[in-house]
């Protein structure tokens, strides 16, 4: 940014700032944008400009991809501080007192950015696992993932662009099971209309601010008439309040038979919990897997960026064949979420080159490339910084 | 007497409920499930029996005729039905239509059936053939789907996808079979509003079913030459439901040894499956999962047009379905296309062991597919339904 930019903008804060200048503002960064919005007496998020962030690596490639992240961020100079824990219940690092710091830090932090949370199958008691548990407790009951197609990584889809909301504090994923009689078992499915309708105007919301143009709604009320009845008439109702927007509807069978054979007809898809995780995955395989789409979950007060596809990958784990595409998109959104658009722009767009270029793919993509030499990559393309 | 129905034993021994296909070994296990019929029946039915033994090794020596119940369905229902049967004429199969109509009746007691003259046809002939019915949202019953499958315990739906040659889609080489347990799981249609604004539905697993859907998917995988089966569950959520139902799938697999068994979470085999479908084989689901990859399967190899499907009950009972919907909006227009209802009626001539007929006809359609020449417009033609018929039929007869 030029000197006199820098001036200008300078001169038109002080005129319009009703309160009079605000000095220790401006000398930070230009876009402060959120310190703005903190009245003065509230404590500040960050100190020297820095955001505290944090950060739970998860199982499997999680730490690796974490790796990666901290890599590109110092390389990149990405004003962001982690406060990092590490979480897992298959390697007995999980712990009341665990998720506790973890929510602790979520609740000074706001934003946090996670790996998965592998949930051995073998259950002692609980049924939630830490995974679920860490989500009901901040309530994150939005999980958002916009598919889009990688320029330069061609599938059998091309082009795609959709965003798939998915509510996921309710539903399937209750953990409600109990064995009635020997050898017969009740799951039960929970649906509310506070919930349903929470998530359907949330989708509505971000469709609006996205400047979308329509909202599917996926369910399975032919079959389960009363709960997912509930779920629909609340997503129709949500939809009287937005005339702009078009709603349909579209059974959840059908939605995955439609998504590979003409995904283009979709724009917003919002969905109960379980059929948010299917259709999530088979988004994600349509633009080239798990290790490509990014993901962030939602609650009034937090935000969690993820991957789109959560798996813990745990086979690829110290193999330094991980794909790091999606966990960095996840952490330009991040960075985004922030504030931090020039640098949320630089990560993105750096991680977009190397992909556009082709010439260092990791092996869910078809290339040879390593972890490593991924991210070593993307931080030569942050030099190309964007211009203004 | 007592020889008459010694006789009806061993060939009924032949006729096992697998959908096969193609011809494979069979296995006797499945004959106890007929012992228990009565022996009035036996004798009613040995001379209907009598003719099946020749028709398992050529049916062309198979003079006698046998009953199906044809449910034609509602929408295009009624033009596919009648597609099916100039094909199966013009081939001519050994089948006698017994035509039933179904909608939702409520019988003593308030419970909502099926007509009895479609239970008895049923009962009777133990195979049925079905076009699309309707399920209205919120029209007060259960849906006829379900409701059959109640009836006459349906428990495992049966759906080969593999790809067909000259229908473009952007899938090749797809080739595997999804077999869903029908009769519980989310589809209980247990459902209860518990205060306004909060419903809880009830997933139903149970052990009984479980083994049995999972020795069903054995045992077809090993009848049908197919070399692994993949338990799709999400057990890490639903840790007791569906916990049950990987346990007895672990448990049958020990017993067959030949066949791969492998376990995959349904989102990474959703993940896997649009990327690449040619890693799977036969796998086995709850109803819902079911439901939801067999349609997926169906959307990699052109949709539910051309998907056939089988469901298998207890007793010997098998109903053959198309899976579309009734499209209202052509119906009566001579636009469908009859292929799904076709290639079901396809697997259940191979179930009923007359697999040269079966063999003909679907030579026939796949040909006329692959030809390109005559072809319903959803397959990206131009005909007419009768049109495309009457081509099948002329092939089937240049055949013989």
């Amino acid at each position: 940014m030029s000197c006199r930019q820098w001036l200008l903008r300078i001169i038109c804060r002080i005129m319009i700032t009703p309160n009079g200048p605000r000095w220790q503002q401006l000398a930070s960064r230009p876009l402060s944008l959120s310190a703005g919005l903190c009245g003065p007496e509230a404590p500040l998020a960050r100190k020297d400009a820095t955001f505290k962030v944090t950060m739970v690596p998860g199982d499997g490639v999680g730490p690796e991809l974490m790796t990666a992240v901290k890599d590109v961020f110092k390389a990149g100079d990405v004003p962001v501080e982690f406060e990092e824990f590490h979480m897992s219940e298959v390697q007995n690092m999980a712990s009341e007192d665990k998720l506790e710091q973890v929510l602790t830090s979520m609740k000074n932090n706001k934003v946090a950015i996670k790996g998965k949370i592998h949930t051995p199958m073998e259950f002692k008691g609980e049924l939630a696992s830490y995974e679920m548990r860490l989500r009901r407790k901040l309530d994150l009951f939005a999980n958002v993932v916009h598919v889009n197609s990688l320029p330069g990584y061609s599938t059998r889809h091309n082009n795609l662009d959709l965003v798939i909301i998915r509510e996921q504090t309710e539903g399937e994923y209750s953990s409600l099971e109990h064995e009635s009689v020997t050898g017969v078992i009740e799951c039960l499915k929970i649906i509310t209309r506070e919930k349903s309708r929470r998530i359907a105007k949330f989708a509505f919301d971000y469709a609006t601010k996205k400047g979308r143009n329509k909202v599917t709604a996926v369910h399975k009320a032919n079959i389960m008439k009363l709960g997912d009845g509930l779920f629909l008439q609340s997503c129709a109702e949500v939809a009287q309040l937005y005339p702009k927007i078009k709603y349909e509807n579209i059974i959840i069978d059908n939605c995955c038979m439609q998504l590979v054979q003409n995904p283009y007809q979709f724009d917003v898809l919002v969905m109960p919990n379980l059929y948010g995780n299917i259709i999530d995955n088979l988004a994600a395989g349509l633009v080239g897997g798990a290790g490509v789409v990014p993901g962030e979950s939602y609650s009034a007060e937090y935000a969690v960026f993820e991957t789109g596809a959560r798996h813990p990958f745990a086979q690829a784990v110290g193999r330094n064949i991980a794909n790091p595409t999606a966990m960095l998109l996840s952490a330009a959104n991040m960075l985004r979420h922030l504030n931090l658009e020039y640098h949320s722009q630089m990560v993105s767009d750096a991680v977009k080159r190397v992909i556009k270029q082709g010439k260092v793919r990791t092996r869910d993509l078809g290339g040879y490339s390593t972890t490593g030499d991924f991210v070593r990559a993307v931080v030569e393309n942050l030099h190309h910084r964007p211009h203004y | 007497m007592a020889g008459n129905v010694l006789r009806s034993m061993v060939i009924i021994r032949n006729h096992t409920p697998e959908p096969c296909l193609c011809p494979g070994p069979r296995s006797p296990q499945t004959s106890l499930l007929y012992l228990p019929r009565s022996v009035f029946q036996l004798c009613r039915d040995s001379e209907e029996l009598a003719v099946r033994r020749p028709a398992l090794s050529s049916a062309s020596f198979s003079r006698g005729m046998q009953t199906v119940t044809l449910i034609p369905g509602d929408g295009i229902g009624p033009e596919i039905s009648t597609a099916v049967m100039k094909i199966f004429e013009a081939a001519n199969a050994p089948i006698r239509w017994e035509e039933r109509n179904v909608t939702a009746i409520k019988g003593p007691g308030g419970r909502w059936m099926i007509p009895p003259d479609a239970k008895e046809s049923m009962d009777r002939s133990k195979i049925g053939l079905k076009g699309p019915l309707k399920t209205p949202i919120a029209a007060g019953h259960p849906s006829m789907n379900l409701l059959l499958r109640k009836t006459f315990d349906l428990y495992a739906n049966v759906r080969p996808c593999v790809s067909i040659e000259g229908y473009q889609t952007p899938y090749t080489d797809v080739n595997l079979v999804t077999i869903r347990e029908n009769t519980e799981g989310e589809y209980s249609g247990i459902e209860h509003v518990i205060v306004d604004g909060v419903v809880q539905s009830i997933k139903l697993i149970t052990e009984e079913a479980s083994r049995r859907i999972a020795e069903y998917a054995f045992e077809y995988a090993r009848n049908n030459q197919r070399a692994s089966v993949t338990a799709v569950h999400k057990a890490n959520i639903m840790r007791m439901s569906d916990g049950l139902f990987l346990r007895k799938c672990r448990e049958v697999a020990e017993t067959y040894k030949d066949i791969k068994f492998t376990e995959m979470y349904l989102d990474t085999v959703c993940l896997n499956m649009v990327q690449d479908p040619t890693q799977f084989d036969v796998l086995v689901m709850p109803n819902l999962y079911g439901d939801i990859l067999s349609d997926l399967c169906a959307g990699l190899i052109g949709g539910l047009g051309v998907t056939p499907s089988g469901n298998i009950g207890a007793n010997g009972v098998a109903i053959f379905e198309s899976v579309h919907g009734t499209a209202p909006d052509i119906a009566g227009m001579d636009l469908a296309n009859p292929t799904a209802l076709l290639l079901s009626a396809v697997m259940m001539l191979r179930h009923m062991g007359l697999h040269d007929h079966g063999n003909k006809i679907q030579t026939a359609c796949f040909d006329t597919i692959r030809e390109k020449k005559v072809l319903t417009k959803d397959l990206g033609g131009n005909s007419k339904c009768s049109e495309f018929t009457a081509e099948i039929c002329r092939r089937v007869q240049d055949l013989d």
